[in-house]
């Protein structure tokens, strides 16, 4: 048995059916180990594409997600995506080829330090320099990945290892002394939690992504229907309550809803959960901290403290300190005035849909005729832009893992790839790749990837002839001097660029053709593109800086 | 800004010392010195780190440190519980004139005069920054041809120890 075999039984042992991945001369050992075993391949276009699948399969199957990329440009190809996973928290496992371990350090040919390019955004590394250390190293990077607060790991292996005849030994115990995973949280600190609630007049709850981490999606929602605390989420959170629960208010930040950012403001005790309270979150956020407003629960005690002070510090699982915490509060409901007030907001700034121009779509529509004739009974990714933050504010998403979207950076090109991912990661639900025509073009050679393996990813490409987001951005700051957002002029032929991969599409322009084109898409058993005229004026939501709201349509 | 000293215990491992340099520089935590060097165990190292800033820091150092696989312990240390010590070796100029004042010097500080050549003295003392700095202070009049400082290094006062976790 050679190291290659070894490493596939190690992946086989901790429950590994698909890898997404590249092959080159380094990590073809491993390539062929696995075509001699149990688990199924998917060969990607670019490296990029397998680590972004990984991802959106971890997501959707709760799991580690693998992917492998040869040594050098392979393995520099992962990094976006590596940063991706590690900025959500999304367990990984991305296993590199790298050059023999006499040629290490002597810019050998397609030689790359892979682990110290990749040391700020993995949750660790690991250079294999023995064949007997495989089992043992596969083992500890799969629960490091997986437990704690989840991330990537990344496994690098000379190609001689891989190559070495194993003769059994060396173990396969994980030997972790230095990894502290967290105990149960400390029950005087949840008590505070508690007595703080009952005495507070305007609470909150603002769940974030580490609520899906923890698993505490039930716990969360037995806690607000008990106690009827409203909820507010990140981009990361959204789905940890449906959206469109009596519960929700809606989500935070500078491109959140603005009846959010109110409530959230007006507030007089927040407890975040799970959520690193980012910039993009907070943005607007005034009073935090000093008052004797915030809470602050997370299984990383390095996030709490590091952007905002809070008076209550809670370290642990949110899953278990939600357990604690609903007993605490038996009796205990949210005052109703409040709960009136937060209401009234929502009410009065949902904002009610508004008639396209004639030649386009709106894209809020769109998503609503979307959750209403799917139910949202599906998987939807985006990419970054307008295209997500539509989505984020108009679709209505009932559970986390239904929601795949780079949150924490912003990655273009990850929508379509990851809605690989998540359709390889099961077949019940249908899977819908909702995209901008500037992300969907850094990683559309993955459309051979979804032909190839008859991948049923459904598609709706928001066509806007514009980098929308940056677009926007200019019209705001910059005195609408826009430059480099234009992609007009180069913009394929999406139908036909589509039809040359064998998938079917429709374009439309106007509202009332919205039904009957989702209705299409759904009933095809492939996947298929609905390409939607969207003026490029279109503004991607309500801010709570007013000013921010008057991008006017049509300016030009 | 205050001064801190954290007393880091470490897998003995390669690329350990680039991790937790490399987290520093990418939070944007400066290092004000550092040392290295193995401990009774010979599996584990002992890190000095001595940063400045505030609480908020340290703190947020200590715990990012702390996410580090390798990291076994930390311990933040005052100063008055703790015994720090530097060595500076310095190459003071020097002719057969002034040499017996050089070394006067030296002996008032308790340093070692390690070397001499015809056209310099070098010295090597031990203790907290203070006195080498003040030591240096004392020679700069001289001409100091060169310097190789070390990191502090530091154990808690009394009988406690950094102990790992059973
Ligand atoms: C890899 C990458 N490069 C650049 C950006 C900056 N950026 C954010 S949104 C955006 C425009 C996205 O355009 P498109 O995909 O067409 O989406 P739209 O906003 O038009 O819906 C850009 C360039 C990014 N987030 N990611
Ligand atoms: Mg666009």
């Amino acid at each position: 048995m050679t190291g290659a075999d070894l490493a596939v039984i190690a992946l086989e042992s901790n429950g590994v059916k698909t890898i997404f991945g590249y092959p080159g001369a380094a990590n073809a050992p491993f390539i062929e180990s696995i075509s001699h075993s149990s688990i199924d391949y998917v060969l990607s276009r670019n490296e990029q594409g397998a680590a972004h699948m990984a991802s959106g399969y971890a997501r959707v199957k709760r799991c580690a997600g693998v992917c492998t990329a040869t040594s050098g440009p392979g393995a520099t190809n992962l990094i976006t995506a590596i940063a991706t996973a590690y900025m959500d928290s999304i367990p990984m496992i991305a296993i590199t080829g790298q050059v023999n371990r006499k040629l290490i350090g002597k810019d050998a040919f397609q030689e790359v330090d892979i682990i110290g390019s990749t040391l700020p955004f993995t949750k660790h590394s690991y250079l294999v320099k023995d064949v007997n250390e495989i089992l043992r190293i596969v083992n500890e990077a799969f629960h490091i990945a997986t437990t704690g607060r989840p991330g990537p790991v990344l496994i690098d292996f000379p190609m001689d290892v891989l190559k070495d005849e194993y003769k059994g030994g060396g173990g396969d115990e994980i030997n972790l002394r230095g990894y502290k995973l967290r105990g149960r949280a400390n029950e005087a600190q949840i008590k505070k939690v508690a007595e703080a609630l009952k005495i507070a007049k305007k609470p909150i709850l603002l769940a974030g992504g580490g609520v899906c981490c923890s698993g505490a999606v039930k716990e969360i929602r037995e806690l607000t229907k008990k106690t009827g605390i409203p909820v507010l989420s990140t981009m990361m959170g959204l789905g940890v309550i449906p959206t469109d629960d009596d519960a929700f208010y809606g989500m935070i930040g500078s491109h959140g809803a603005k009846r959010a950012n109110i409530i959230f403001n007006r507030s007089d005790l927040v407890i975040a959960m799970g959520t690193r309270l980012g910039d993009r979150s907070v943005a607007n956020i005034k009073g935090l901290e000093g008052a004797d407003k915030l809470i602050h629960i997370d299984i990383d005690p390095a996030e709490i403290g590091k952007n905002m002070q809070p008076y209550i510090p809670v370290v642990g699982d949110i899953k278990d300190v939600t357990k604690q915490l609903i007993p605490m509060l038996e009796g205990w409901t949210a005052p109703g005035e409040w709960k009136a007030e937060a209401d009234e907001l929502r009410e009065r700034f949902t904002s009610k849909f508004e008639a396209a121009d004639s030649g386009f779509v709106s894209p809020k529509y769109f998503l609503r005729r979307l959750s209403e004739i799917t139910k949202s009974e599906v998987y939807l990714t985006t990419e970054v832009g307008q295209n997500q933050l539509w989505c984020a504010n108009n679709f209505t998403i009932k559970t986390p893992e239904g929601f795949l979207t780079s949150g924490g950076f912003g990655t273009m090109g990850y929508g379509l790839p990851a809605a690989i991912g998540a359709s390889k990661a099961q077949s019940e639900k249908p899977v819908i790749a909702v995209m901008g025509d500037g992300s969907f073009q850094m990683d559309l050679p993955e459309l051979g990837t979804m032909r190839q393996y008859h991948i049923p990813v459904k598609m709706v490409l928001f066509k806007n002839d514009r980098l929308g987001m940056v677009h926007e951005h200019q019209y705001l700051f910059y005195n609408s001097n826009y430059q480099m957002v234009d992609i007009e002029g180069g913009s394929p032929d999406f139908a036909k660029l589509v039809d040359a991969y064998g998938i079917k599409s429709m374009t439309i322009s106007e509202n009332s053709q919205v039904d009957d084109a989702i209705r299409a898409m759904l009933a095809d058993k492939e996947s298929y593109m609905l390409i939607i005229n969207v003026s490029p004026y279109e503004p991607t939501g309500e801010s709570l800086n007013e000013e921010n709201i008057k991008y006017i349509k049509k300016e030009a | 800004m205050e001064k801190y000293t954290l007393s880091v215990l470490v897998e003995n491992h390669a690329g350990v010392l680039s991790r937790v340099v490399g987290l520093f520089t990418r939070r944007g935590f400066n290092i004000h010195q550092l040392s290295v060097g193995p401990t009774v165990d010979e599996n584990i190292s002992r890190i000095t780190i001595e940063v400045k800033g505030d609480v908020y820091m340290v703190e947020q150092v200590s715990k990012q440190l702390s996410k580090i696989m390798e990291v076994i312990k930390i311990k933040t240390l005052k100063d008055q519980e703790m015994v720090k010590r530097g060595l500076v070796l310095v190459k003071i100029k020097s002719h057969p004139k002034n040499r017996g004042e050089i070394i006067e010097i030296a002996n008032v500080f308790r340093a070692n005069v390690v070397d001499i050549s015809p056209t310099t003295i070098t010295a090597e003392v031990t203790g907290s920054d203070q006195k080498l700095d003040a030591f240096l202070k004392m020679v700069e009049s001289y001409g100091i041809e060169e310097i190789a400082r070390t990191g502090m290094t530091a154990l808690e006062r009394g009988a406690n120890t950094l102990k790992l976790d059973k």
